[in-house]
């Protein structure tokens, strides 16, 4: 990287502004490009530690009845791994992407506020150092589920809960500095010509999470610090005893909740839009609908959020509404998938490994929507709700959608980012086994949710079994697929054929004018854009 | 029916992929329950699943086709178009009609699971951690309904039987052709009483009372195996629903023996009991309804749920052991278990708990002092 800097003579007197050496370049870097990293590799790890939860939880479902662990480790593993891979993996990977291509795609030297984006890094090795720690506490790490139900994460919570709840506050902190910082550069610190209008997908699917943030991670914050009062200062938010209310906890949860949802999605959405016009050689199908249509879809997920009630006993004017208003989001993300096909169509495809992901980012992730449209209709969600079906459903959208978008990222611009091409046969042999093991794992959990196996059990009744041994098989190949992507990424890392500036053929846009491995610093000047 | 027609003429066309009657058989998909509401609700599974299916073969089909004709290995040039209003205002227009004409059959069938008026049969529900309790409202019936697999069988030290984790000592009995209304709420965390076959789903929640109901059709009698739906701490995989639908005169005859089982138990709680009677059975009610929170071995769970062997209430405090078993201690999951056990029950899982796993009290608690207690 220091060399690259050096030979690059572009930017005159900030050449020679290298990165800091040893450990305290990491600590005291205001760099986006030094964040952009630590959150990538932060959210791997994550992702590996919540990856191995999944196996513990996918082993022990192996066979019907408790061979491995016990129900109380079991239901600790489960939660912990819903609250890593959301709020440790897919969201940190995000703002680190962002972080990485947000001011190269519009020309900023570097993020607006780049000692605040320092802190927000900074925290997330502390909250999930705390939340982890529970593990090895006698009252156990969290047991409670993700979404934390109360008043089993209140009243009948391990004295754990009061870590989680500190935890949560942290990542909030973390996730509104990122969001505001990623706001802020985008409204100010655009190059001269690249308005809005002609801004990349990718940032474009980020400006609108990042509102999405800002509006509901303060929700979040408040729904825990209710728990908190509930636990520890004898106040009866959601004790129905002391006149509370259990459902205000998750009308509140979810109103977090699903706008969180899209968080996770949305920010794929962009990087699918940059990745297939490269790819099919061919400009994007439709790019201001695509931008109306990400917009519809963050207004709409503020006024959704009870689909995830419709058994709680709401009035049935409200359950109508909320059927109605769920449906409705079919068809901006419908648009979106015909767009996207619409790109491919008479295009000229080549398929390395980020087409790839992306390819089966649209037809799996499609596949969650379906299964998305079909629990908004809320006669059958009562026969649906709290069952594998609903497991398979958000696991579409958020492993082979969220995640696989997430790497197909990664292949994109990691040639940028590195300065070398990866291997192209071993990514290829990462997708194929991503690819077989996310469909053999997820896909039987539609059958086994439908047959009637409600989801958050240890074990099971006898007509669940086969279906859960094929989705641990599933599983477990999916999982050790995940080390050909980190061997992938040391050896791209450390050697490699030399990446071209522009990288792939049909790249377009400004990240990929400047040389590979992309500059320390970049656009001290700023481009104009036509 | 015009979704039915259209169903089948979908499934003739697919069939040979995915033939519907072959899922069912596989137990790949939903019952189609045996009330007229559960069926509803499986067509309007099955109409949402094949509007899918086939949106999925046109748009997937688009695909596929350009990833093998439009691929630049084959020569192919691409094109630059960019938008199309029309085509993008069509595929706008064309899945608003598809919904709206989703949402109409769904809003009729959410109307009807909504009416639970005129109700001939009223169950309360209560989820307890982690079992049912039934009440039968003006029948002066209620019991309580516990898993009855062992935990032999759960920790894989004897074959599994046949109803395994789906089998309760008490079933809840309903009469068929007559509407039954159930009015379900939660003694501690959320629960969800769910029974596939009648399409029943409905969280219990404490200081709610959620309504829901079913009308079992006469010739549908049998029994209909449920679960708990709502995670609700360790055992919520532990707490299966069993409802048993006999006919209107067999219901009649079981409400009248479960009113004399009733008698019959509070006569047998005057009578006396050896100290080897009450182990014996203490030993039972154990397993049963205390092992899930203090352990097989009274050696207790993590921080939350205290030890048994060797706890100084158990060795030393007799009457504050009566007073925790019979009334519970609130915001803990200690529950009550006056109503849940009879007083014979309680007296004998004292008296176990007292000499168990070293605890050698020697001291013996009579059905007798419980019902004192109860004064």
């Amino acid at each position: 990287m220091t060399t690259a800097t050096a030979s690059h003579d572009d930017h005159g007197d900030h050449s020679h502004h290298g990165p800091a050496k040893g450990i305290m370049r990491w600590v005291l870097t205001t760099n986006h490009k030094d964040i952009g990293t630590m959150y990538l590799w932060f959210s791997f790890i994550m992702l590996l530690t919540g990856g191995v939860m999944a196996l513990i939880v996918r082993a022990e479902l192996f066979q019907p009845g408790m061979q491995l662990i016990r129900p109380e480790f079991y239901n600790q593993m489960t939660t912990m791994h819903g609250l890593i891979m959301v709020f440790g993996a897919i969201m940190p990977a995000f703002v680190g992407l962002a972080n990485w291509m947000v001011p190269l795609m519009i020309g900023a030297p570097d993020m607006a506020l780049p000692r605040m984006n320092n802190w927000s890094f900074w925290i997330l090795p502390f909250a999930f150092g705390m939340l982890l720690f529970t593990l090895f506490t006698e009252a156990g790490a969290p047991n409670f589920g993700w979404t934390f139900y109360a008043p089993l994460s209140t009243t009948y919570a391990p004295s754990s809960v009061t870590y989680f709840i500190f935890g949560v506050h942290m990542m909030g902190i973390s996730s509104i500095m990122g969001a505001i910082n990623i706001i802020v550069t985008i409204l100010n610190l655009r190059a001269p010509g690249m308005t809005m209008m002609k801004m990349p997908l990718f940032v474009w699917t980020w400006f609108i999470t990042a509102y999405l943030l800002v509006a509901v991670m303060p929700v979040l914050a408040g729904v825990v610090t209710m728990m908190l009062m509930d636990i520890h200062f004898g106040t009866a938010f959601f004790d129905a005893a002391g006149g509370g209310d259990p459902v205000l906890f998750q009308h509140v949860f979810w109103f977090f909740g699903h706008p969180e949802v899209y968080i996770m999605i949305l920010p794929a959405f962009g990087i699918v839009s940059q990745i297939i016009p490269t790819f099919a050689r061919k400009p994007l199908f439709g790019y201001a609908s695509m931008v109306y249509a990400t917009s519809s879809i963050a207004f709409l997920s503020f006024i959704v959020w009870a689909h995830h009630m419709f058994t709680v006993g709401l009035p049935l004017q409200a359950e109508l509404f909320f059927m109605y208003a769920t449906m409705l989001i079919a068809i901006p993300t419908g648009v979106k998938v015909f767009n996207w096909v619409s790109t491919m169509f008479r295009g000229s495809m080549t398929f390395e490994t980020p087409m790839l992901f992306a390819l089966a980012f649209v037809v799996l992730f499609t596949i969650g929507g379906f299964s998305g449209l079909m629990l908004s209709i809320a006669p059958a969600d009562f026969q649906y709700h709290d069952t594998y079906f609903v497991v398979a459903h958000f696991h579409y959208v958020l492993v082979p959608g969220a995640l696989f978008g997430i790497i197909a990222g990664v292949y994109y611009w990691l040639p940028k980012w590195t300065g070398h091409y990866y291997n192209e046969s071993l990514g290829k042999f990462h997708f194929w086994m991503s690819f077989i093991g996310v469909n053999v794992t997820f896909f039987p959990m539609h059958f086994i949710g439908l047959a009637g196996m409600p989801r958050r059990i240890p074990d099971y009744a006898l007509q669940f079994a086969d279906f859960n041994a094929i989705a641990t098989v599933g599983a477990f190949i999916f999982g050790f697929s995940q080390l050909i992507f980190l061997y992938l990424l040391i050896k791209t890392i450390r050697g490699g054929e030399k990446a071209t500036d522009q990288v792939w053929e049909g790249a377009e846009g400004l990240e990929w004018t400047i040389p590979s491995p992309a500059p320390y610093h970049t656009f001290a000047e700023a481009p104009h854009v036509k | 029916m015009f979704f039915r027609t259209w169903q089948r003429l979908s499934s003739v066309v697919l069939g040979l992929v995915l033939a519907p009657a072959a899922m069912a058989d596989w137990g790949l998909n939903m019952p189609q329950g045996i009330t007229e509401v559960s069926q509803s609700i499986f067509e309007l599974h099955m109409l949402i699943f094949w509007i899918c299916v086939w949106i999925g073969v046109v748009v997937f089909g688009v695909m596929f086709y350009s990833i093998f004709k439009h691929r630049k290995s084959k020569g192919a040039v691409a094109s630059k178009f960019h938008e199309s209003l029309g085509l993008e205002l069509l595929w706008t227009a064309v899945p608003t009609v598809i919904l709206i004409a989703m949402a109409v059959p769904a809003t009729t069938v959410l109307i009807q699971m909504y009416d639970t008026t005129n109700s001939d049969v009223d169950i309360k529900v209560t989820g307890h951690q982690w079992k049912w309790q039934y009440d039968y409202l003006g029948e002066d019936v209620g019991f309580f309904s516990n898993l009855t697999t062992t935990d032999d069988e759960i920790y894989n030290r004897t074959e599994k039987g046949e109803n395994y984790l789906e089998e309760v000592d008490n079933h809840v009995v309903v009469p068929t052709g007559q509407k039954i209304r159930f009015l379900i709420t939660s003694n501690d965390v959320i629960h969800a009483w769910w029974v596939p076959e009648i399409a029943v789903k409905k969280d219990a929640i404490p200081g709610y009372i959620n309504e829901s109901w079913a009308l079992i059709p006469e010739g549908q009698e049998g029994i209909y195996r449920g679960k708990c739906a709502e995670l609700c701490g360790v055992q919520h995989g532990f707490m299966p629903i069993v409802l048993e639908a006999v006919t209107a005169d067999e219901y009649q005859v079981w409400l009248d023996d479960q009113r004399a089982g009733k008698v019959a138990e509070a006569a047998a709680a005057q009578g006396d009991f050896s100290y080897d009677e009450l182990m014996v059975e203490g030993a039972a009610v154990y397993a049963r309804s205390c092992a899930g929170c203090h352990g097989t071995e009274g050696q207790g769970m993590g921080s939350i749920f205290p030890a048994l062997a060797g706890s100084s209430m158990a060795l030393n405090d007799m009457a504050g052991h009566i007073d925790i078993v019979l009334n519970g201690k609130p915001g803990t999951a200690m529950q009550s278990f006056s109503a849940q056990l009879t007083d014979v029950e309680i007296a004998a899982v004292i008296t176990f708990e007292r000499n168990a796993w070293g605890n050698d009290t020697g001291e013996t608690v009579t059905p007798k002092m419980i019902i004192d207690a109860k004064k």
